[in-house]
């Protein structure tokens, strides 16, 4: 299943390493240390995999035991044709993307603040990274009962009202919650970007009269384009399963507002007991990340020529 | 341009860019200092509004948690932490040694191998997961978790280290090798002291994802092998609101890993773009 994805690998010239020479024993020598790990890698991951796609053709309800007959594809056509899948595929997509635009933009701002030289920076940066730290789960129920909360959260306690910030905007308050936690990330990697910059290419293009808006744009933006594209990708990797936020401050509601992927799948297993169909939809979310992935994992060998040809 | 000569002009424009930076890192924090203070504060002073600013700090809302039994939780959470960070370090350095220094012939092969396991969505391996482990009677056991945790943090580790492991510069491993030293001898005197940092780094990282993780703990644990995360999650739903102690316990459950983190942060954005980022 991993076949699709492991082609994407950079030409061997950019090998920065010699490559294997000598006899089999020899081979083996090199192969040995990475035996261990790639077993384990390989069983612990794929082989419940292989079980998923075994399930997914079973009609098999835990709540009716002794029924486990083989279906085909019925499961397939049942998760396909119920909107409930397509509805929690569109939010997935909304929430990711919601949160990896808005953590992008706030974390590119944080890190243009803190390419600068000022008082307390490294301070600074310790605060900023902070957010990031806090675990999820005990993000999440901050954010929804100190903060969300109408009656004594911080948000109606300093500006009034009595709004009840997650009913009344559920997928805002899911991807206020995340960019807060995210930003923070996003800002490391583009501070990083910033600060590779060489600086005597500023400093001469300065000489040369170009103001700071232009050396932003024609040169700080390009440079970091690279860096945003691993920020917006290891972002979506880590977002795209976000289950902890929507656990504990939506339980996916109203209604069905911030039920993403593995929201619904969790549903479908531990609330409705439906084995066959969860495992059906768990087989096509792995066929979505094969597909995505395949793109992604070509941006992010193009990274890694870059940092290594540095 | 201007009559300001560019340098003080820069130097003004910089300080003035630092208070910005000074209020956008206390508005980040905010929250995480609103749970400290919250966590010292009497239930009816934490639920007052407007927010109250002013008040005597109370230790009570620590009490109760460590009443509640948290110990066994955050001994599971350290548990499950340790040992696959161990595991994960013991798998991973030989591994990412395969893939740089002594490369196998497929080692791109292997390296996006393990980046791709990472991306598979853990929900899609949830059912079998689970039902593999309770047919092997290991449902709620900490040792699921430690194996669950090593797979997960694997790939990452393997990244990390193997960037660590090119740093090693390519001149001083030959130079050992023509005085005769053994593999063995490289990798200790020469390979180990160069990437300990890197090792330390890619630990620290380990141990912060496996102590946050909520999901698989929440689908395969209950009372014995519960870990932090789970103790939040239950201790909430029994207790009905107390926000004060819920922020008591969200801010201990929290401080390992923001100790953690703030030590490592040099190394944290290398560990978080898995090596891509220096």
């Amino acid at each position: 299943m991993t076949d699709v994805i492991t082609r994407t690998d950079p030409k061997p010239e950019q090998v920065p390493v010699v490559p294997p020479k000598g006899g089999a024993k020899d081979r083996w020598i090199r192969r040995a240390p990475l035996l261990p790990g790639l077993i384990f890698a390989l069983i612990i991951t794929q082989v419940p995999f292989l079980f998923t796609l075994v399930l997914s053709t079973l009609d098999w309800n835990a709540l009716r035991p002794g029924d486990r007959s083989f279906i085909g594809i019925d499961n397939y056509v049942t998760v396909l044709s119920d909107g409930r899948l397509r509805a929690a595929l569109l939010n997935t997509v909304l929430l990711t993307a919601g949160a990896v635009i808005f953590s992008m933009i706030l974390g590119l701002g944080l890190a243009i603040l803190l390419d600068r030289k000022f008082l307390g920076r490294s301070v600074v940066r310790t605060l900023l990274i902070t957010p990031f730290l806090v675990m999820p789960i005990a993000a999440a129920l901050l954010w929804k009962h100190a903060i969300y909360n109408p009656a004594y959260g911080l948000i109606n306690g300093l500006f009034g009202g009595s709004t009840d910030w997650v009913s009344s905007y559920p997928k805002a308050a899911v991807i206020a919650t995340l960019v807060w936690q995210w930003t923070p990330f996003m800002m490391l990697i583009l501070l990083a970007g910033l600060q590779s910059q060489s600086e005597e290419v500023l400093e001469a293009a300065r000489v040369d009269g170009a103001n700071a808006w232009k050396i932003f744009t024609k040169m700080t933006i390009p440079h970091l384009r690279q860096y945003l594209e691993l920020g917006a990708l290891l972002g979506s990797i880590y977002l795209v399963n976000t289950f902890d936020a929507i656990f504990s401050i939506t339980q996916g509601g109203p209604g069905q507002a911030t039920t993403n992927l593995p929201y619904e799948i969790y549903l479908t297993t531990f609330r409705k007991f439906e084995y066959g169909e969860a495992s059906a939809a768990g087989v096509i979310v792995v066929i979505l990340t094969i597909i995505v992935a395949t793109f992604a994992l070509r941006v992010i060998s193009s990274l890694f020529r870059m940092e290594e040809s540095r | 341009m201007t009559t300001l000569s560019a340098a003080p002009k820069r130097r003004l424009l910089n300080s003035l860019w630092g208070v910005i930076a000074w209020i956008a890192g206390i508005i980040f924090v905010f929250p995480v200092i609103w749970m400290v203070l919250t966590s010292f504060k009497q239930e009816q002073d934490a639920a007052s509004n407007p927010p109250s600013w002013v008040f005597t700090p109370t230790l009570d809302q620590y009490v109760t948690v460590f009443d509640r039994n948290i110990m066994p939780f955050l001994l599971n959470s350290l548990m499950a932490s340790v040992f696959s960070t161990l595991l994960v370090v013991v798998l991973a350095t030989p591994a990412a040694y395969a893939l740089s220094l002594r490369p196998v012939a497929k080692w791109t092969d292997a390296l996006f191998f393990f980046i791709s396991t990472k991306m598979m969505p853990a929900v899609a391996a949830l059912l079998p997961l689970y039902l593999l482990v309770k047919n092997l009677g290991m449902l709620d056991n900490i040792w699921t978790m430690v194996i669950l945790y090593s797979s997960m943090n694997l790939p990452l580790a393997v990244w990390m280290m193997r960037s660590f492991l090119l740093e090693v510069p390519r001149e001083v491993l030959e130079a050992g090798e023509v005085d005769g030293a053994s593999t063995i001898t490289a990798i200790r005197r020469i390979i180990l002291p160069i990437v300990s940092p890197g090792l330390a780094a890619t630990a620290l990282i380990c141990f912060i994802f496996a102590w946050n993780e909520f999901f698989l703990a929440v689908n395969l644990t209950a009372t014995n092998a519960g870990t932090a995360p789970i103790f939040l999650v239950g201790f909430i739903s029994s207790e009905g609101l107390f926000l004060a102690r819920l922020c008591a316990a969200a801010t201990l459950v929290s401080l390992p890993v923001l100790i953690a983190g703030w030590v490592a942060q040099n190394k944290l954005v290398r560990g978080l773009s898995m090596g891509a980022v220096k």
